[in-house]
């Protein structure tokens, strides 16, 4: 299993985001966190990857439980897996170009030329014009930001990759061509994928399975079809 | 390292049984590998013993299928698993560039085309600088005609921020100027025994140039940067776009305030500046040259005419615009991206303690000149 959440409880002050959260991810799956706003979907995912910590419960990512990671072992892990942020976070001072090439050169004994022609391969997977590899990220609209974001959260190839809301902001066309490009990736690639998303058409034809987060809890956990059959009210407030 | 491929040449053909992990971990050693060379005529590669391949790796077999082709060799490949091939088509597809990047060439002629450029952006910035202060001058004009528009409680925040926070940097600084002119005062003076001089060189030359230039700087540093990062952020934000489509005026609203604050704190600031470095030059006189707090206020009252304090305080006020117009002018030119905060905050620093010492040197100039 990819990422295994186990009872996990997280809380800001005394606002209390998940009380006792679980739910596992297999491998190759594409697997979707859903729930309203301030349901800690995002929350969740952020604890899955080292940026917060939950107040009790295990995360085990590539099977390392996290809280007992030293520093080697969590920079060892940052580098299998990709994140895209919301709004793709990509470095403002690097080009479009730069920010894809950066892990590769740090990471790896490439030679340069050879990581340019990588990242520019890497940024018309996603789909990006080849004009964009020179521009500054501020010149980028929303949805060539996500690409971007999505074509440096791949440079290394990662094994997991974690979405945050990948199709929001996009328009339908745009959005329907990153599930196709997400569903590719993972067929060719063998990439286990995990989502925060609202997109109803996403959740629909992308997700192989999928939690939906409330009230401090796991609502519902599985397929498509099974919770339309199972939960078919909550699902309704998703779909519509 | 692991070997990542095993040449097998004979005359008319070479095999290349390649294997372990084609990624990009591994893949440096394949690009540089001088056996390449050894290939003529036809290679074969056997993909069949390869554990995993990432895009690094097909981009890297691609690659060298490439150099092979233009020496006229002829590449095949076999063995190679279903996903491996797809995700080497997948590489191929998008690893073609029409774009070419050329270096752009730089020559003497080129140089007075970056010169003319320069010198162009240069104008331009002046101008729309000078259409900023106009449109900040006539916001003010507008608003003195309907009082009831003047933001008080901004104006009474920046107060607050720029000029009341400050006030202990201030004392410090001014209190320090005040010591140092009048500990290397004293140290020539004595040698003329011209000890009660002290007081006009402290009295003159804080009140009508160091007090108001010391307080001027402290608050370019403070305010400036403030004011530029303050409102680049709520351009980032898109607040002051919100703003304009509410109808707020961004004048109104951000600017003004800022400039009436200063204009008023800075007056008030340069007042206790000069009080501040005065006691310190009084603290100097008494402790290195026996001149009495006393002896030192009554040779004050005789010989330090009002009219240096007055021009310091004049000047004061103007130092105010100067800073906040700059502050508030960096903060509009900050765009989308983060880094242009830091950069525009860093300049705005620098060109309001420009003009600040600028404008100084000129009034030193001009007024002197017409005798004042």
């Amino acid at each position: 299993m990819m990422v295994v959440v186990d009872n996990v409880v997280t809380a800001f002050g005394s606002h209390v985001v998940h009380n006792g959260v679980s739910l596992h991810v297999n491998k190759g799956e594409i697997f979707g966190l859903l729930g309203g706003s301030g349901s800690g979907k995002t929350v969740l995912m952020r604890e899955m990857i080292l940026l917060n910590q939950p107040r009790s419960g295990r995360i085990e990512v590539l099977g390392r439980s996290l809280a007992t990671l030293d520093e080697a072992a969590k920079q060892a892990l940052r580098l299998q897996w990709g994140v895209l942020f919301q709004f793709g976070a990509l470095f403002s001072s690097l080009t479009v170009l730069e920010n894809v090439m950066i892990p590769l050169q740090e990471y790896t004994a490439l030679p340069r030329g050879f990581i340019e022609e990588m990242a520019r391969m890497k940024l018309k997977m996603v789909g990006l014009p080849e004009h964009a590899a020179s521009l500054w990220p501020s010149e980028l609209s929303g949805g060539m930001k996500k690409r971007a974001g999505l074509a440096r959260a791949l440079a290394l190839d990662p094994k997991l990759l974690f979405l945050d809301e990948p199709t929001s902001g996009l328009d339908p066309a745009s959005a329907r061509g990153f599930d196709t490009l997400i569903l590719e990736l993972r067929e060719l690639l063998g990439i286990t994928i995990v989502m925060v998303t609202h997109d109803k058409d996403t959740i629909r034809d992308v997700l192989d399975r999928f939690v939906i987060l409330g009230e401090g809890k796991v609502q519902a956990q599985g397929s498509y079809t099974e919770l339309m059959g199972t939960h078919s009210e909550l699902m309704k407030r998703f779909m519509e | 390292m692991q070997k990542l491929f095993v040449l097998d040449v004979t005359p008319s053909c070479c095999r290349i049984v390649c294997q372990g992990e084609w990624t990009h971990a591994f893949v440096s050693s394949v690009l540089g590998a001088k056996a390449w060379g050894e290939v003529k005529q036809k290679a074969v590669f056997d993909f069949s013993q390869v554990l995993s391949m990432d895009t690094a790796g097909a981009l890297a077999w691609l690659r060298i299928k490439k150099e092979l082709e233009v020496r006229g060799v002829s590449v095949e490949k076999v063995g190679i698993p279903k996903k491996m091939e797809k995700l080497i088509s997948l590489c191929q597809t998008h690893s073609r560039h029409s774009l070419k990047t050329t270096p752009p060439s730089f020559g003497f002629s080129e140089g007075f085309v970056v010169l003319g450029k320069q010198t162009e952006v240069l104008w331009r910035a002046f101008l729309s600088f000078v259409s900023f202060a106009g449109g900040a001058m006539y916001a003010l004009l507008k608003t003195l005609t309907k009082p009831h528009k003047i933001r008080f409680r901004a104006t009474l925040y920046h107060l607050e921020q720029s000029g009341l926070n400050a006030l202990p940097i201030i004392i410090i600084t001014a209190l320090l100027i005040g010591v140092v002119i009048a500990y290397q005062g004293a140290v020539q003076l004595e040698k003329f025994g011209a000890n009660i001089f002290i007081v006009e060189m402290v009295g003159i030359a804080a009140t009508r140039e160091l007090a108001p230039m010391i307080v001027a700087i402290v608050i370019a540093g403070r305010s400036a940067s403030a004011f530029a990062a303050q409102i680049g952020v709520m351009k980032i934000t898109d607040e002051v776009d919100a703003m304009k489509t509410m109808g707020f005026g961004p004048w109104e609203f951000l600017v003004l305030p800022r400039v009436v604050a200063l204009v008023v704190a800075m007056p008030l600031l340069v007042l206790l500046g000069d009080g501040v470095a005065i006691f310190g030059g009084m603290l100097v006189a008494r402790g290195e040259l026996g001149i009495s707090f006393v002896e030192f206020i009554d040779r004050f009252q005789e010989t330090v005419a009002l009219k240096h304090i007055v021009i310091g305080l004049v000047k004061a006020p103007i130092f105010g615009i100067i800073i906040a117009l700059i502050g508030c002018y960096r903060g509009f030119q900050i765009s989308s991206s983060t880094e242009s905060v830091g950069k525009y905050t860093t300049i705005s620093v620098v060109n309001a303690i420009f003009w600040v010492i600028a404008f100084n040197a000129l009034f030193s100039v001009l007024l002197t000149e017409l005798g004042i």
